[in-house]
């Protein structure tokens, strides 16, 4: 399977501060990578590297088989035109009515060229995706966070990446709505066959990728089975703790480590937050 | 010694790496016309009743001021010639740059600032644009279409705030005396002086302000650093600048 996002080895520091130290991971495609780790571990980071916002003092980040650290901004950006990204915030423009937040990238990305009279029917398909049809015409500041949140994941996926990285996703938002944000994360990844790295300090968040499905036909998210059925939704757990990886590896694996800090992103469900 | 130089040096350098890029974008596309015409509007409509007032009242106080002097020396009939060399060649271009900065410098670096502190420039560039172009360029040429317009506005009623003092309050002179002698004082390396001053100005207050909005770190109280450094250090620049531009055209006279 090809490799869609690839680190060797990255370290970034900011001024004395080593923020990722020699990363080294490997995403193939149709994969899920949940990235754990505490506040300030390096996970909004790793994903901004990824996305060649920020470039790596050592080591060489691949993006669909391209070394990011010789390529011109432009080239960069066409790049990114094959990736989506929900930020911590959402990251709305809040100058922008959602209807325009929504079409920015496909008015914006010039390899998409995508025509004037499609930009609509694009951006109402991306709302109805995430339930939001009808806020077209309002603000980002009319609106709730948790919908805030479903509105960037409709920027994110309206141009149909081939990856898409989601930085902490249900930070802030209570249990239900976190639960809708990640269904939909879920029904995205399941739909399209999307490449997906989640960054979440919530454990919850990686077991549902790790073991439901989003079945099309009932409109639901399924429990998949162990074995067979969960090993095809690939899915693996990174823990980050001081810009190293400390852990990589299957749940299970996960479950079962007795380091002290991994232990505490994989406690069973009821006794974790 | 070299930690306490190592911060100024790397502004500066970042402060002329953008200054590069706006230049270099106002020659490639795309261009943000749309954003152009809107920032022309905030700066220089909307700077406008704050640059007439201060305009009037300015050339009303040098008239005010001067008339005592002008007096003892019998040269009362001169005023229109002082109000219009002080205005046109110095006080004009400054002072409007200085409520521009104050205005508009701020406000560019706080919008800016608040981009960045919620993650919408980064947004930006992940989503096919580049900051630089689409913020910082029609800030830019909207200053530098903005500011001259303002001065040679502010001139003006400043003239008229002269006239005023002069004609009707001091009766200092006659009202055709003060336009003619205003009028014959000034030279093209006045007028040239009057406009290419807050031509840089421009150029400076936009890039300084768009500087320290993108820079902007830490939060909301990055926000209001970044707005106060903006203001101070635009502001600053302003009356240096002044003097240098004031030299260079005084040695080329």
């Amino acid at each position: 399977m090809a490799s869609v996002l690839a680190f060797d080895k990255v370290t970034v520091r900011f001024d004395d501060n080593v923020v990722l130290d020699r990363i080294t991971l490997d995403l193939e495609e149709g994969e899920t990578c949940i990235i754990l780790g505490a506040a300030g571990s390096g996970k909004t980071i790793l994903l901004k590297t990824a996305l060649g916002l920020i470039q790596p003092d050592e080591g060489r980040v691949w993006l669909f088989g391209q070394d990011t650290s010789t390529l011109e901004e432009d080239d960069l950006r066409e790049l990114r035109s094959r990736m989506g990204i929900l930020f911590q915030e959402g990251g709305l423009f809040d100058s922008l009515t959602i209807e325009e937040n929504v079409a920015y990238p496909l008015l914006n990305h010039k390899s998409l060229r995508c025509p004037r009279d499609e930009v609509l029917p694009r951006v109402s398909e991306a709302l109805q995706f995430v339930e939001l049809g009808h806020t077209l015409a309002k603000y980002p500041s009319e609106l709730s966070g948790g919908m805030r949140r479903r509105v960037g994941i409709a920027r994110a996926i309206v141009t149909q990446p081939e990856l898409l990285l989601y930085d902490s996703p249900t930070a802030g938002l209570d249990p239900i709505t976190a639960n809708t944000i990640m269904a939909l994360i879920a029904k995205e990844r399941d739909l399209r066959n999307t490449t997906t790295a989640l960054a979440t300090h919530r454990y919850q968040d990686g077991h549902l990728l790790a073991n439901y499905r989003y079945n099309a036909k009932t409109e639901r998210l399924e429990a998949v089975s162990a074995g067979g059925d969960r090993e095809k939704l690939q899915t693996r757990f990174i823990v980050l703790g001081d810009g190293r990886i400390v852990f990589e590896g299957s749940q299970e694996q996960l479950e079962a480590s007795t380091d002290p800090y991994v232990s505490k992103f994989a406690k069973p469900l009821s006794q974790s937050e | 010694m070299l930690d306490l130089i190592k911060g100024p040096i790397l502004n500066l350098q970042t402060f002329f790496q953008l200054t590069g890029r706006a230049l270099i974008n106002v020659f490639r596309s795309p261009h943000y016309i749309d954003d152009i015409f809107i920032q022309m509007d905030i700066i220089g409509f909307g700077s406008l009743p704050l640059i007439m007032l201060t305009g009037f009242f300015t050339g009303a106080v040098i008239t005010l001021q001067m008339s005592r002097t002008l007096n003892q020396y019998g040269a009362s009939g001169q005023v229109g010639t002082v109000v219009a060399i002080t205005l046109v060649r110095e006080l004009g271009p400054v002072l409007t740059a200085l409520l521009v900065a104050g205005r508009n410098a701020s406000g560019m670096a706080s919008e800016l600032g608040s981009m960045k502190v919620t993650e919408q420039i980064d947004a930006m560039r992940a989503l096919g644009t580049d900051p630089v172009q689409k913020l910082v360029t029609p800030r830019m040429i909207a200053t530098a279409t903005m500011l001259p317009a303002l001065t040679v506005i502010s001139d003006f009623l400043g003239l008229v705030g002269g006239w005023v003092v002069a004609t009707i309050m001091l009766s200092l002179t006659t009202g055709q005396t003060y336009w003619s002698t205003a009028y014959q004082a000034l030279d093209y390396s006045d007028v040239a002086q009057g406009l290419i001053k807050p031509f840089i100005f421009a150029f400076v207050i936009a890039l300084v302000g768009c500087h320290y909005g993108l820079d902007t770190t830490g939060g909301t109280q990055g926000v209001g650093r970044a707005t106060t450094q903006a203001v101070v250090v635009s502001s600053v620049w302003v009356i240096v600048l002044t003097f240098f531009i004031g030299n260079c055209f005084l040695s080329f006279n």
